[in-house]
């Protein structure tokens, strides 16, 4: 059996260490002073900017890209942190092209628009680079905030309520905190350990506590916060991954593409990472794009990416989709799994069926497609597990099975707010959970105030 | 094919396109390569009297300002006259014209402010078969504190003392140049003109500073912690230079004077509009520190189309060609009524129009109409400033169109008169029966 590139079946250590530091390395390397200097000044400081408008958390674009061209990366970056204490990630990971780079009057005019996510990069970097804290914590109020989950939305939400003096105590189900940033993105789009600094540069404000390894309703319950502390924000995320709903998807082989992030996330050397050969990616969001992608840089030969729906109606962006076909991964489009195939208990391939759009409803053709597959990636969606607020107390509201809240995060239970991925109506991007947690946090500050 | 060829004062050269007395001429070997590249003419830089050479300081000598992407925009200078040998820049100027026949060499001279000291310096210029002479009058640092330079410039009687000395010492044509850094430049331009000079040249360099080191706080450039005023060129000085040969140009007293324009001649269409307000050749000197001598190709090729589009055949249909429509405010036309017009094809929506209206003009640009981002002229509002035109950033987005005669203006009620009217005849003018 051939080794290395060609070995049949999942195997590690693929490609050789040079090739997995290339692979893994930034996807967009930082822009220097002068790079930086010239695309802030193609900046047009638009009255009532349209980017600001598309920015879920509404930076002040204009004026951040300003104070880069006007040499003052620190003034750029506070006025970043002002509206988005993870600022840092956001360049990084923000969908732009959908958001405020999409709304740029540069698109319009040249189909060119400002880099607004570099230049907030370089902005952030210069000032985490060299420690700078904008914020000081106002006098303690003697108010305890507990939040759950050290995600976006609750570091957001932690730093808004440590600046206002309350006490804050983070209570994180894994051992690391982080959320997503730290365990479900792909590792070119945020390397060399920056999800960590940026959780230490947020916790530097003083007044925060993280609590690791502690998960709602096993280790606590819903109601002991709601006892123990004057507010609770929930930003747990979503825990639970959506099956297939295909024959034959409990064999060895057949993962989830999140715990499949998660876990190269926190590889230390990424030559152990197993990798089939031919892998199959169902779904086709941002999670599928990153999976895929990630395992043909990890040396995989095939990956497929297999939607059930249309190119114009994958969630992941076009950019995402360009740079996942960059990579060599082919994206399929109206296939639905129907069946896994499997040998000795282990993934040979997958049956897929044809589908089509028959009066606004998705249906199977009845046409089969088979593909061959040692590794299979279901990346279709995660849920929300509300099992773990369940049995203590009166039950929270849902809505379309995530937690129900209302414009300021305010939960059906008083006294817990909520936000991210694991609320109603949300868009699971990381800019408008930290919207979201620091918008929670400054309607919980006002009603202990009051 | 239009012909560029420009006989200025008598000198002769094959395009109007001259380098100006400055660092890109001090030697034979830079004016060599530049007339290679194509030049029309090179006035040599500065030569001062006999004897030890002056001396530069050996730390920066320029500073600059740059506009987006670095671009420079504006440079100055505090570097003085030539540091070499008199003698040493005549042989060299001797085997240049040689040569080079066929192209414009003037040797630019600064010497002391008497009489004997210019009686002794022109001879020896003449012996070199240069093409003619420009009086260094403009200099603004250095040379200035000596007497020389720009402190000769801003006396116009000094000026046409030494003017006419030259003119009565040698055979050569005088060009006189002049200094901005004066309240009115017609004052030694008429001077010059009365002294005998045949042409005069404009504008030297500008009083400047460039900017401020912050750390050390020192002006810049900065020599050992310490700065001086520089002499201020490059594109960001055309305005200033153009409205300075416009006013020489339409002045009674100087109309039909040559001039040789100077000041941030950058392109042809740089150089054309010096040539419409009344100049027979340009000088150039920042363009080609910035870019090299090379960039003569695109000014000579762009100007000659430029021409042939419009069917001007040589120079002299263009020379002069903006001069009359140089006026003084109170003669321009108050029923000229212009509305700004924002073509929605072409608006990206910036909303700087708008914004640039709103708070620092007159409040005649919607930001929002029917709940729309929509920029639009309030007709009823809108004074026709020209602003929003200025802040647009897609060139030909908004125009400023004129009303007909027997329109309506929205903004004042009154219908717009047929005829011409000037502030001299307006009814609010309190010397208007004086200006009838």
């Amino acid at each position: 059996m051939a080794d290395g590139l060609y070995a049949d079946g999942i195997a590690a250590g693929r490609l050789s260490g040079e090739e997995y530091d290339r692979n893994f390395s930034d996807l967009h390397p930082p822009l220097d002073r002068h790079e930086a200097a010239v695309e802030a000044d193609r900046c047009y400081f638009c009255f009532d900017a349209p980017c600001m408008t598309a920015c879920p958390t509404s930076i002040d674009i204009p004026m951040f890209i300003r104070q880069i061209a006007t040499d003052n990366p620190l003034g750029s970056a506070r006025t970043i942190f002002d509206q988005n204490i993870l600022g840092g990630m956001c360049a990084r990971v923000c969908p732009t092209e959908t958001l405020c780079e999409e709304a740029c009057v540069r698109e319009e005019a040249e189909g060119k628009p400002v880099q607004i996510g570099r230049l907030q990069r370089y902005a952030t970097d210069a000032a985490m680079a060299v420690g700078a804290q904008f914020y000081e914590r106002a006098a303690p109020t003697g108010k305890r905030v507990a939040i759950v989950g050290a995600g976006p939305a609750g570091l957001a939400c932690a730093h808004r309520l440590a600046m206002h003096g309350h006490d804050v105590t983070i209570f994180e189900a894994r051992s690391k905190p982080g959320g997503l940033n730290e365990f479900g993105i792909a590792v070119y789009k945020t390397p060399d350990g920056f999800a960590q600094a940026e959780v230490d540069y947020v916790m530097a404000i003083g007044g925060i506590t993280l609590e690791e390894g502690k998960a709602l309703g096993r280790d606590f319950s819903l109601g002991d916060l709601s006892r123990d502390f004057d507010a609770v924000f929930l930003g747990m995320g979503l825990a639970g991954v959506n099956a297939l709903g295909a024959d034959g998807e409990d064999v060895e082989g057949v993962e989830s593409a999140v715990d499949y992030i998660a876990h190269l996330r926190q590889a230390q050397d990424l030559a152990s990472l197993p990798i089939g050969r031919r892998v199959v990616v169902i779904g086709g969001g941002m999670t599928a794009i990153d999976a895929a992608v990630q395992a043909r840089l990890l040396g995989a030969e095939e990956v497929t990416i297999c939607y059930r729906r249309g190119q114009e109606h994958m969630n992941a962006s076009e950019f995402e989709q360009d740079l996942a076909a960059s990579k060599g991964v082919v994206i399929r489009h109206w296939l639905q799994p129907q069946r896994i195939l499997a040998e000795n208990g282990k993934v040979t391939g997958i049956e897929l069926e044809y589908t089509a759009l028959k009066d606004g409803k998705l249906s199977g053709t009845g046409e089969t497609l088979t593909l061959r597959a040692d590794q299979v990636f279901k990346a279709i969606g995660q849920s929300f597990e509300a099992g773990v607020l369940n049995g203590s107390g009166a039950s929270i509201s849902l809505e379309g099975r995530r937690i129900k809240v209302d414009e300021e995060g305010r939960t059906s239970l008083s006294k817990v707010w909520a936000g991210g991925d694991c609320i109603a109506g949300g868009d699971d991007l990381t800019v408008s959970a930290v919207a979201q947690g620091r918008d929670a946090a400054e309607s919980i500050h006002r009603a202990l105030a009051g | 094919m239009a012909d560029i060829r420009s006989n200025f004062v008598g000198i002769k050269s094959p395009n109007p396109f001259w380098l100006a007395s400055a660092p890109p001429t001090d030697k034979a070997y830079n004016v060599e390569r530049a007339f290679k590249a194509g030049w029309g003419g090179v006035v040599w830089k500065t030569l001062g009297e006999e004897g030890p050479p002056v001396v530069n300081v050996n730390g920066p000598r320029y500073g600059a300002i740059w506009g987006a992407d670095r671009r420079l925009l504006g440079l100055n200078n505090i570097e003085l006259i030539t540091d070499r040998d008199l003698y040493l820049n005549l042989r060299e100027i001797k085997q240049v014209k040689k040569n080079w026949p066929d192209r414009a060499l003037i040797v630019s001279l600064m010497v002391p402010c008497e009489e004997q000291a210019w009686k002794a310096i022109l001879p020896l210029v003449e012996e070199t078969e240069a093409d003619g002479i420009e009086l260094n009058f403009g200099c603004p640092h250095g040379m200035s504190e000596r007497g020389m330079g720009s402190a000769v410039g801003q006396v116009p009687e000094y000026v046409e003392m030494v003017v006419r000395w030259c003119k009565q010492t040698t055979r050569m044509p005088v060009i006189t140049k002049l200094t901005p850094n004066i309240t009115d430049v017609r004052k030694p331009a008429r001077a010059a003109h009365a002294g005998g000079t045949d042409a005069v040249s404009l504008i030297n360099t500008i009083n400047s500073i460039t900017g401020v080191d912050l750390d050390s706080f020192a002006p810049e450039p900065t020599i050992d912690g310490k700065g001086s005023h520089g002499g201020y060129c490059g594109p960001a000085v055309k305005p200033i230079a153009l409205n300075m040969v416009a006013e020489i140009a339409r002045d009674p007293e100087t109309a039909g004077l040559p001039i040789s324009g100077i000041g941030g001649v950058t392109t042809w269409r740089d150089a054309a509009e010096f040539l419409a307000l009344g100049a027979g050749t340009v000088q150039v000197c920042t363009a080609a520190m910035t870019y090299g001598f090379k960039i003569v190709e695109e000014m000579i090729e762009g100007l000659e189309n430029w021409m042939d589009a419009k069917g001007h055949t040589t120079l002299d249909d263009v020379i002069g060609r903006a001069t009359p429509n140089v006026t003084d405010w109170q003669y321009l036309n108050l029923n000229y009524v212009t509305k700004a017009r924002i073509d929605q094809d072409q608006c990206i929506k910036c909303g700087r129009c708008h914004i640039a209206c709103e708070d620092t003009s007159h409040q005649a640009i919607t930001a929002m109409v029917d709940g729309k981002r929509h920029f639009e002229v309030m007709e009823e509002e809108c004074v026709g400033c020209n602003l929003c035109v200025n802040v647009c950033p897609v060139e030909g987005c908004i125009d400023m169109v004129p009303l007909a005669a027997g329109a309506l203006d929205k903004r004042t009620g009154e219908t717009v008169q047929p005829v011409y009217a000037n502030w001299t005849t307006h009814p609010n003018n309190p010397a208007k029966v004086a200006a009838e």
